[in-house]
C-alpha cells in the first residue's frame, strides 16, 4: 500500500533503533505516553518495545474511544435498541463493549433488538431512507477523527429532510483527556506524549501547544506506521536531552499546524461542548465531549427518545481505569487472559483491537512467554 | 476505531463522492471534507470519508530523513 509499506521498512527500522540507542542517555529514564489506541496497536503489532533500549518505555494512554466509553452509555444504547420502532446503527467495534452486568449490544441483538453494523455514516443515512416507517438512530462515537464524518451525515440528513433519523452523540475530545491525566490526583511520570495522528489531520498540531508550553511536556504528533512511531520516539528523546518542550510534527505528510479547516468548521457549526461527560476509567471530565447544537435538536436521539443518563460502576476487579491512566499494564490485571479475553471481555480495554489489553493479548503475550523461557 | 488508511482517488462523482482505490480494491467514499480534491490525489480514509490529503513531497522528505537518521549511526 503506497504511503504505508515504505514506512514499515525493516532496514530503516533497524537504523532508527540504532539511532535511538545512540541518543538515549543510559543514565536516565524516558517514559512516553502514546495517547492513541492506534499507536498502542502499532507498538504491539510490530514489536516496537523490543527495539527500544530498556530505559525507554512506552505507557499506553486512553486514546481509544471504545475503551473510554462508560458502561452507562452502552446501557442507554441497549435500552434504545430494544424499542420496537428503532434500528440502531453502530460501528462494529462497539458490539462487544460490556455494559452493566455483562450486557452488550451483541447480546441485545441476539435477543431480537434491531442493531445494524455500519462501515460508514453514509450507510446509516441509506438505512433511514430505506426504512421510512422506522426510527433509525446512529450511535456516534469517536474522537476528533470520527466527528467530521458524523457532521457530514447530519448535513446529509438535513438536506434529505429525513424525519426518521437521529444521532446518539458520544463524541469526545482528546485535549481534555490529556489534561485530566496530567492533573489527576495520582499523576504519572511522563516525559512526553506521542500525539494522535489522525485526530491531528482534523484539528492540527496547535491544540497540543499548552501541554508543551505550560506543562513542560514535549509532544510529537506521529503517524501510525512503525517507522513513524520510531522517528517520533527519537524526536522525543532529542527534546528531552536538549531540555526542550515543544509540539513537533512527525506526520507532516498528512498533518498541518491548523488542521483541516473545512472539517473544523463543519464540526463547530453542528456541535457544542457538553458541560461534563463521564469517561470509563477517567471519571467525569468537564468540557470533554460534544452534543448537537439547539439548531439540530430535532436530530438528537437523547431528546427525541427522552433518554435518561445512566451511570454504572465498572467491575471492581478490572484494572482498565489504572491502565488508561498509564499506572498499570494489562498483565497487572488478575483477570487478564483468565476471566477476560477478547471472546469474553470484562473491561473495554479488551474489546477494541486498539485497547491496551487486546493489543497485549494478540501480540504481546507470546513475547512475554519467550522472555520467560529465555531467562 | 480511529484507524485510517491511505487511498488513491481514481474518479470523482457527484454530491462530493469519489471512487478510491486501496491497493487495487475500489470503494465509494465521501470527499466532502477535502477542498479541491483531484483524481490522482492520495487521501487518508476513515469510516468512509477522506479526512486529509497526503502531501507526496512531505512523504518523500520524511523518508529521506529516516534514511539519514539510521545511516548516521551506522557509521559510528
Ligand atoms: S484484562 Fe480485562 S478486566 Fe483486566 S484490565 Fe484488561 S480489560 Fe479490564
Amino acid at each position: 500500500m503506497k504511503y504505508a509499506d515504505e514506512f514499515r521498512d525493516k532496514e530503516l527500522a533497524t537504523g532508527l533503533a540504532r539511532a535511538i540507542r545512540a541518543k538515549a542517555d543510559p543514565g536516565r529514564a524516558y517514559r512516553f505516553m502514546e495517547f492513541c489506541g492506534g499507536h498502542t496497536h502499532a507498538i504491539a503489532r510490530y514489536g516496537l518495545e523490543d527495539m527500544l533500549p530498556d530505559n525507554v518505555r512506552m505507557i499506553h494512554g486512553p486514546g481509544c474511544p471504545v475503551c473510554v466509553l462508560p458502561a452507562g452509555r452502552i446501557d442507554m444504547a441497549i435500552a434504545l435498541a430494544e424499542r420496537p420502532e428503532v434500528i440502531l446503527c453502530v460501528y462494529g467495534d462497539l458490539m462487544r463493549v460490556p455494559g452493566s452486568r455483562g450486557s452488550s449490544l451483541m447480546k441485545a441483538k441476539a435477543r431480537g433488538a434491531d442493531i445494524r453494523m455500519v462501515y460508514s455514516t453514509l450507510d446509516a443515512i441509506a438505512l433511514a431512507e430505506q426504512n421510512s416507517g422506522r426510527e433509525v438512530v446512529f450511535f456516534a462515537i469517536g474522537f476528533e477523527t470520527t466527528t467530521p464524518p458524523t457532521a457530514v451525515m447530519i448535513r446529509a440528513a438535513e438536506k434529505k429532510q429525513l424525519s426518521n433519523f437521529t444521532v446518539f452523540c458520544n463524541h469526545v475530545l482528546t485535549p481534555p483527556a490529556m489534561r485530566a491525566i496530567l492533573d489527576s490526583d495520582t499523576p504519572i511520570e511522563i516525559d512526553g506524549f506521542v500525539g494522535p495522528a489522525h485526530v491531528s489531520t482534523v484539528i492540527g498540531t496547535e491544540p497540543y501547544a499548552p501541554f508543551a508550553r505550560n506543562d513542560g511536556k514535549p509532544v510529537v504528533i506521529a503517524g501510525f506506521e512503525p517507522l513513524d512511531m520510531m522517528q517520533a520516539i527519537l524526536m522525543l528523546i532529542e527534546q528531552v536531552n536538549d531540555g526542550r518542550h515543544e509540539v513537533e510534527n512527525q506526520y507532516r505528510r498528512a498533518v498541518t499546524g491548523s488542521g483541516n479547516r473545512r472539517a473544523i468548521q463543519e464540526v463547530a457549526e453542528i456541535f457544542e461542548l457538553r458541560d461534563q461527560f463521564e469517561w470509563r476509567g477517567l471519571g467525569s471530565i468537564p468540557a470533554s465531549a460534544l452534543k448537537l447544537r439547539p439548531a439540530f435538536a430535532h436530530l438528537d436521539a437523547e431528546l427525541r427518545f427522552a433518554m435518561s443518563e445512566r451511570v454504572v460502576a465498572d467491575n471492581p476487579a478490572c484494572e482498565c481505569p489504572a491502565i488508561l491512566r498509564g499506572l498499570k499494564k494489562p498483565v497487572d490485571c488478575k483477570l487478564f487472559g483468565t476471566a477476560c479475553t477478547p471472546e469474553t471481555p470484562i473491561g473495554s480495554c479488551m474489546v477494541s483491537s486498539e485497547g491496551a489489553c487486546a493489543a497485549h493479548w494478540t501480540y504481546g503475550r507470546f513475547r512475554d512467554h519467550q522472555r520467560r523461557l529465555a531467562s | 476505531m480511529c484507524l485510517a488508511i491511505p487511498a488513491e482517488v481514481i474518479k470523482l462523482l457527484p454530491d462530493d463522492m469519489a471512487i478510491v482505490s486501496i491497493d487495487g480494491v475500489s470503494k465509494e467514499v465521501s470527499v466532502a471534507l477535502i477542498e479541491e480534491i483531484a483524481v490522482g490525489d492520495y487521501v487518508i480514509l476513515h469510516v468512509g470519508h477522506a479526512l486529509a490529503r497526503i502531501d507526496p513531497e512531505e512523504a518523500r522528505e520524511t523518508l529521506d530523513l529516516l534514511r539519514q537518521m539510521g545511516a548516521a549511526t551506522a557509521e559510528v
